[in-house]
């Protein structure tokens, strides 16, 4: 029994806590990173400036992490990666989906690609390219090695590594300096976060998914709503989702504006990582297990805030707008700037302006030109089969172009050995190879002028998709499935 | 940019850029982050939004040719981390940001590059922006010390996280030298971790 006067402590605290090495003159505190997620686009500069940080920079003298020619592997100047165990790699951003062949079609990103196998292979860090089998979009692969484990920190150059937080890790997207950081010190500086946690009762109606539950979250509490805050989510409807639909619910924390999401582990956490590549075998996976059960929020934990949202009265979600906020159910008409607060009014008109769609209207009937069916929110198998199981009710209207892009090579191999990729191709679907393809454009997959495109994806800003005035409508990878079907945006429910 | 230099003002013109939400996707499109370096990503700054603006974009504005602070709205550089955003904001030449709230990635971005960013409450950062829309040419002093910034409207109070704020007055903003001074704690706090040590018997 606690003694009076002592709370519960949240996950948060308890991993904060345990991985602090210090307090830092500013305030801040330096936190050991046990995790290194990296690839092509955000760690080149990182690295040159590992490179350029020689002599004086290089930290106190004699530090094993730092100095010149300090290091084993013989470098000339500059800091070494201190922890290159600690420290995974691979490819998705840039990555083609037509094709993997080497060297890449576009030679701007067959150079990043050699950076960062150049880099890896200089300072010892383990890559997972297009040959190793083990490729795909950071966030889907180091979770599916079994890398994720619950009770660690997690630092990777990209913002939606708030998706590890599925395990109970506490997982931060970080810039470049953050990058390197890591790299030379395997620590961040950071203020610890309030918590606030999220509750979802009931259950989810058939046809509602957990793209669905986080659109509402980030509906109800704003893009800007999560500054500050540690996202935990939790109640009967997220601890009834399997691992991947959890990891679908915190890859948008970031999309409502919180530094992390986490869900506290459980036995489903457990046995998903069991067998893992990475996660710990026999006799240390059961002790990882006492831990891990440890690590989870104390049941009198006392929060920063609390919200409740009813999960059995989500409808299908659909974003109308040029943020993830502005969503509307599918059998609500898209609002008019009339209908929101007087600060917030510039902003849907701006959206409706540039999507061209009327307030007032039902979202239901808005024609498409582009399906994506991907990403690191839901390129998962179990995302590919529940769109497989619409798939299979039609074909692909005329002039919709589809993109059905598997999270990883694993992914892609999974959903063949299920005759997934035939299921698609005969409905019409273009079957891909693994990456981060129509996210984010960074690669050949890209929206066209004024398209509009059913997105799985995370983000309907302006031009994400590739097209600075293409149009982008996020909802679950059913609700996509039913969108190129049909032509135009319908209620997944009407037609399973 | 050295680790040494401490930063405790601020001073030069402002830019008015409206808006609320404005993300990184919008301020560097990912097209130009494929590059191995930033060299040259400060003249593609906006890019999308200027050319749509034709002509009539805040970077574009004359008026503001020249400016080092950016004056924005609310939760300004959400979205993605890409620190090719303030990379490219600090290249074309803002030195320190003014808005009514911040996306958290970018934030701490800048203070890694030894930018402010500081925010006002949306009633007084709107006066000071319609105050810079008069009269561009007014000098703006942003005192991190003082926590201020004074303009043709006299001294408004500005917020600012403690923390950041001491790292960039103490000069200890390029935090690899601050993390590596951790020396041996750092190797302490990784051996107490069950799972650094493979959750061994």
């Amino acid at each position: 029994m606690l003694s009076p006067g002592i709370m519960g402590r949240s996950l948060l605290d308890k991993v904060w806590d345990l991985h602090t090495v210090r307090e830092l003159p500013s305030g801040q505190t330096q936190l050991f990173i046990g995790l290194h997620l990296i690839h092509e686009v955000t760690s080149p500069q990182a690295f040159a400036a590992l490179r350029d940080a020689g002599g004086a920079a290089a930290g106190p003298p004699g530090h094993h992490a730092g100095g010149a020619a300090a290091g084993p592997l013989g470098h000339k100047a500059g800091l070494r990666v201190r922890r290159p165990d600690r420290t995974f790699a691979t490819v998705d951003h840039i990555i083609p989906t037509d094709s993997q062949a080497r060297p890449l079609g576009d030679a701007l990103a067959e150079e990043m690609l050699q950076h960062l196998e150049r880099n890896c292979a200089e300072h010892g860090i383990a890559f997972f390219g297009p040959g190793s089998g083990k490729q795909g979009i950071v966030h889907v692969i180091g979770p599916e090695l079994g890398l994720t484990q619950p009770g660690m920190t997690i630092a990777c150059g990209d913002s939606h590594t708030s998706t590890h937080g599925a395990f109970g890790a506490v997982a931060f997207g970080i810039g470049t300096s953050q990058v390197r950081d890591v790299l030379a010190t395997q620590c961040l500086a950071m203020a610890r976060p309030r918590v606030r946690r999220i509750d979802v009762a009931g259950k989810l109606s058939p046809g509602v998914y957990a793209k669905d539950v986080i659109l509402a979250i980030i509906r109800r509490l704003g893009v800007k709503g999560g500054i500050g805050y540690a996202y935990e989510y939790g109640g009967p409807v997220i601890d009834a989702m399997t691992l991947e639909e959890r990891m679908t619910v915190c890859n948008m924390s970031i999309e409502g504006g919180a530094r992390c999401g986490y869900i506290n582990p459980d036995e489903a956490t457990f046995a998903y990582l069991r067998g893992r590549e990475f996660a710990p075998q026999g006799e240390a996976f059961e002790r990882a297990v006492q831990w891990w059960r440890g690590i989870a929020s104390d049941p009198d934990a006392v929060y920063d805030d609390r919200i409740e949202l009813d999960g059995a009265r989500l409808a299908p979600t659909v974003t109308f707008g040029i943020t993830p906020g502005q969503s509307v159910g599918v059998d609500e008409p898209i609002p008019s700037p009339a209908d929101v607060p007087a600060d917030e009014r510039a902003g849907i008109e701006e959206a409706l302006a540039f999507m061209a769609l009327e307030p007032g209207k039902p979202i239901t009937g808005t024609p498409i030109d582009v399906a994506f069916i991907g990403s690191c929110t839901n390129g998962r198998i179990s995302d590919l089969r529940e769109a497989a199981r619409v798939a299979q009710l039609g074909t692909v209207a005329p002039g919709v172009r589809t993109f059905v892009v598997p999270g990883s090579q694993e992914v892609q191999r999974q959903a063949e050995a299920e005759g997934l990729p035939a299921v698609f191709r005969a409905a019409g679907f273009d079957w891909r190879e693994p990456g981060c393809s129509m996210c984010l454009a960074m690669n050949p997959d890209k929206l066209r002028g004024r398209e509009l495109c059913a997105s799985t994806s995370n983000r309907n800003f302006k031009g994400r998709q590739g097209s600075p005035t293409g149009r982008t409508l996020l909802m679950s990878p059913a609700m996509v499935a039913a969108a190129a079907i049909r032509g135009h945006v319908v209620d997944v429910r009407e037609e399973l | 940019m050295s680790s040494e230099a401490k930063v405790e003002r601020v001073e030069g013109r402002g830019c008015v850029l409206r808006g609320d939400d404005i993300d990184t996707d919008r301020i560097i499109p990912a097209r130009f982050l494929r590059c191995v370096t930033f060299d040259g990503i400060g003249a593609h700054a906006f890019e999308d939004d200027r050319l749509q603006a034709k002509g009539n974009h805040a970077l574009d504005d004359p008026r503001f040719a020249g400016a080092s602070i950016l004056l924005v709205g609310r939760n300004f550089g959400c979205g993605s981390s890409r620190e090719h955003a303030p990379q490219a904001l600090w290249r074309f030449g803002f030195q320190a940001f003014v808005g009514e709230s911040f996306a958290e990635i970018f934030f701490g971005n800048c203070v890694a590059m030894g930018l402010p960013c500081v925010t006002l409450p949306r009633a007084e950062l709107t006066r000071l922006m319609d105050s810079v829309d008069l009269d561009p040419q007014q000098r703006l002093v942003l005192d991190l010390a003082s926590g201020t910034i004074t303009s043709k409207l006299g001294t408004q109070a500005i917020a600012m996280p403690d923390g950041a704020r001491r790292q960039l007055l103490e000069g200890a903003w390029d935090a690899t030298a601050v993390l590596l001074a951790g020396g041996d704690a750092i190797d302490a706090t990784a051996d107490s971790l069950p799972y650094v040590r493979g959750f061994a018997a």
